[in-house]
């Protein structure tokens, strides 16, 4: 094969690969900080184009909070248009007797079941998520 | 949040020991499109004659809270007062490019896009303000969104009852059971606003719903 055809042919191959950035954040990384902290934590990360998988999940009154901040920088940041987000909270339904004491008694112990996905809408088109499993669909 | 939730609970003391007719603050919330203000139009055309506001297809059509006082629901000779408050649809993500998909001017969709990000804004900060809920949900699409979830979960912390409205059950694809299954702690009323349709047990289930708040 010529030496153009390879060139054309690795040009083709570098456009279809696209990277994605997930980034862990481990409950230790938030647990001393103040509610405005974690959510501005959590934007900062959005806002480099990352998929955020955070252990644990936001307090409800957090939630809104980073919904309200999420919808001041829409129009004031450029390309920013919103977030998607999905929290797995696998619970104790389902569990035995003994299986909800062990999960009761690791909760009080603070352990940290619950999953959170936080993704940019700009790179993120929907999270779906039913009961036992979450989907993220990417835009093109 | 603690302070708020104090707040509430003496303001219901307090009008509870001045027992007058008192308006309960009845809030209209849920994702956008899932027909909040065709239900609040549906009950305020049927006891005041007059809308609260206008619907359309486009989402976000509600982008500032509306509200509807006075407004008298008489059900099997039992009398409330409710002020109705309808609130913007909550969402995580505003694109204009959604709304161009719609036939609407770049101009007319970035002001609308900018509107509704406010709107999201002005429906949160009215949460503390009611004394019972109606979230409003789809019943055509996946009840599991992380915006009902988190509505509801808000009006759980701050002490509010909630009432669970799928909506849009005249169409094919709605699935009713599906939002029983996802929200299985709260009362779940199957409606369609547009037609009137099963608006006897709404209407008893917002009696129930008050007694709560």
């Amino acid at each position: 094969m010529g030496n153009k055809r390879i060139a054309k042919k690795r040009k083709k191959i570098k456009k279809k690969i696209r990277g994605l950035t997930i980034q862990f954040v481990p409950y230790s990384e938030i647990e001393g900080l103040s509610s405005g902290a974690r959510i501005r934590k959590i934007l900062n990360i959005i806002l480099g184009n990352k998929l955020v998988i955070m252990q644990g999940s936001l307090k409800a009154d957090e939630e809104t909070r980073l919904i309200e901040d999420t919808m001041a920088m829409v129009g004031h940041v450029k390309n920013f248009k919103g977030i998607e987000l999905a929290v797995l909270n696998p619970g104790s339904n389902g569990l035995s007797f003994f299986g909800k004491m062990r999960h009761g008694l690791a909760k009080a112990l603070g352990a940290q079941e619950s999953l959170t996905i936080i993704g940019p809408a700009s790179i993120v088109r929907e999270i779906k998520r039913d009961p036992k499993k979450i989907e993220i669909l990417m835009k093109k | 949040m603690v302070i708020k939730v104090i707040k509430n609970f003496i303001r219901r003391i307090f009008s509870g020991l001045f027992k007058g007719k008192r308006e309960i603050n009845l809030g209209f919330y849920g994702p956008p499109n899932a027909g909040k203000t065709s239900l609040a139009n549906k009950i305020c055309k049927d006891w005041t004659g007059e809308e609260i506001g206008k619907i359309s297809k486009i989402p976000h059509e509600t982008r500032n809270v509306q509200f509807k006082e006075k407004v008298e629901i008489d059900y099997k000779g039992k009398q409330l007062n409710f002020k109705i408050v309808d609130t913007p649809g909550i969402a995580t993500k505003i694109d204009y490019e959604d709304f161009v998909k719609f036939k609407m001017k770049k101009k007319d969709a970035r002001k609308r896009a900018k509107e509704a990000t406010q709107g999201v804004v002005d429906a949160i900060k009215w949460l503390d303000d009611m004394d019972a809920v109606i979230v409003v949900l789809d019943s055509t699409k996946n009840p599991y969104s992380q915006v009902n979830i988190t509505i509801i979960g808000n009006l759980v912390a701050r002490k509010i009852p909630v009432l669970v409205v799928g909506n849009k059950i005249d169409l094919r694809r709605s699935d009713l059971k599906k939002v029983e299954a996802a929200f299985p702690e709260y009362d779940v009323v199957g409606i369609s606003a547009k037609y009137g349709k099963n608006m006897e047990e709404f209407y008893e289930s917002v009696f129930k719903l008050a007694r709560k708040a």
